[in-house]
């Protein structure tokens, strides 16, 4: 899953998936702003057929976190 | 002229006043209401209390509808939330944030739901929560603001979206307007014009320099803290960004804008104040009242969209 996780996060936010690790945090290293955190949980909640409520959001800080939210979520 | 958004809230001209911190209270939302427009409070950072007392006193002096904007981070926000649900208000706008945990309430209350967008995406999500239509507001307002423009901002939420879009940004006469309806807007949302309005309770001399403004009058501050604000260039803003510029911590520039507008609006402060306006402040010449504002942009739209015809 961190391969595909990894490819929409650079789709989203042009930059190169080699630099993308679990550890990677969304706003302090790939600089994204909140405007930027709805593409990404948009195109998660497209790929892998979800919903992402906004309480959520906030939790979603890092790869990792994403990973872990999603496995929780059933995805495989 | 019927729109989508006339019909949704149930008025005469599709023109929403935005509900701009400290200057929507509650004799220009009343007063915008009851020329056919929608007048909108700014809850801004106030309790759910002052923003009772400010619905009622609307209701005083018309009854036709408005609504309140809430400003998602306002350490009030929850609270103003449930007492505009209580309250049974027309319709809500939101700003700086994303309501949806606050949808369902208003919801159930019968409240239409608006929420200002600065992104397709965003405004995606919000259709999919069934919101009744979204204001797409570019980066020419004045106060806070997205990176996008009305120009192109609107056209792409209009295409991605079925439910109505209200046009904000850079709209203050029947040009505008019409601009707006071409890209596919049901209805403008408007802030500066109305402040220099007479209805408006801002200091004269706020008002003065709106009107006093050029078309390169306005910065835009704190873009380095992700909080872009657009004003007027005056004491403040020059102090604010030399210190942005060397770098200063986000507490260092909070300082210098803290109670800012406030002194502006109420105290007349125009030189270190925070005076927020739009781009377009700068074609903005006169004081009028809400009624002729209205009347003249409706009557000026109509004509350039083919409404009706001159003679």
């Amino acid at each position: 899953m961190l391969e595909k996780v990894r490819e929409i996060i650079a789709e989203q936010l042009n930059v190169e998936a080699e630099s993308i690790t679990e550890e990677t945090s969304f706003k302090e290293e790939l600089g994204a702003d909140s405007l930027d955190l709805f593409e990404i949980v948009m195109a998660f909640e497209d790929a892998y057929q979800v919903e992402i409520p906004a309480e959520d959001l906030e939790g979603l800080t890092t790869v990792g976190k994403v990973l872990e939210y999603l496995k929780n979520k059933g995805v495989e | 002229m019927k729109t989508r958004i006339t019909e949704l809230l149930g008025i005469q001209y599709p023109i929403l006043q935005g509900g701009m911190a400290q200057v929507a209270e509650h004799h220009l939302a009343a007063a915008v209401s009851e020329a056919g427009g929608f007048g909108i409070l700014g809850a801004a950072a106030l309790p759910a209390g002052a923003v009772r007392e400010e619905i009622r006193k609307v209701r005083e002096l018309t009854d036709k509808p408005f609504g309140v904007n809430i400003m998602l981070m306002s350490p009030y926000a929850e609270e103003v939330a449930c007492m505009a649900a209580e309250e049974r208000v027309a319709a809500v706008t939101t700003g700086a944030g994303n309501p949806e945990k606050y949808l369902k309430k208003w919801q159930d209350a019968g409240v239409k739901v608006i929420p200002v967008v600065a992104s397709v995406a965003l405004a995606k999500r919000m259709e999919r929560c069934h919101v009744d239509a979204v204001i797409a507001e570019g980066m020419e307002s004045g106060g806070h603001i997205g990176s996008q423009t009305t120009m192109t901002l609107v056209p792409q939420v209009v295409d991605a979206l079925s439910i109505p879009v209200i046009a904000a940004g850079g709209i203050a006469d029947g040009r505008g307007f019409a601009a707006a309806r071409m890209l596919g807007a049901d209805a403008v949302q408007m802030g500066t014009r109305f402040v220099v309005s007479r209805e408006a309770a801002v200091h004269p001399d706020y008002k003065a320099r709106v009107l006093k403004a050029k078309d390169i009058d306005s910065e835009v501050t704190g873009l380095s803290t992700g909080h872009p604000v657009r004003c007027l260039r005056n004491k403040m803003t020059r102090e604010y960004l030399r210190l942005e510029k060397e770098g200063a911590s986000f507490e260092e520039l909070e300082h210098l804008t803290l109670g800012g507008l406030r002194r502006a609006v109420i105290d007349g402060d125009v030189m270190n104040g925070t005076v927020m306006a739009g781009q377009i402040a700068g074609m903005i010449a006169k004081e009028q009242s809400c009624r002729e504002i209205i009347e003249e942009i409706m009557a000026s739209a109509e004509e350039l969209l083919g409404y009706r015809t001159v003679g």
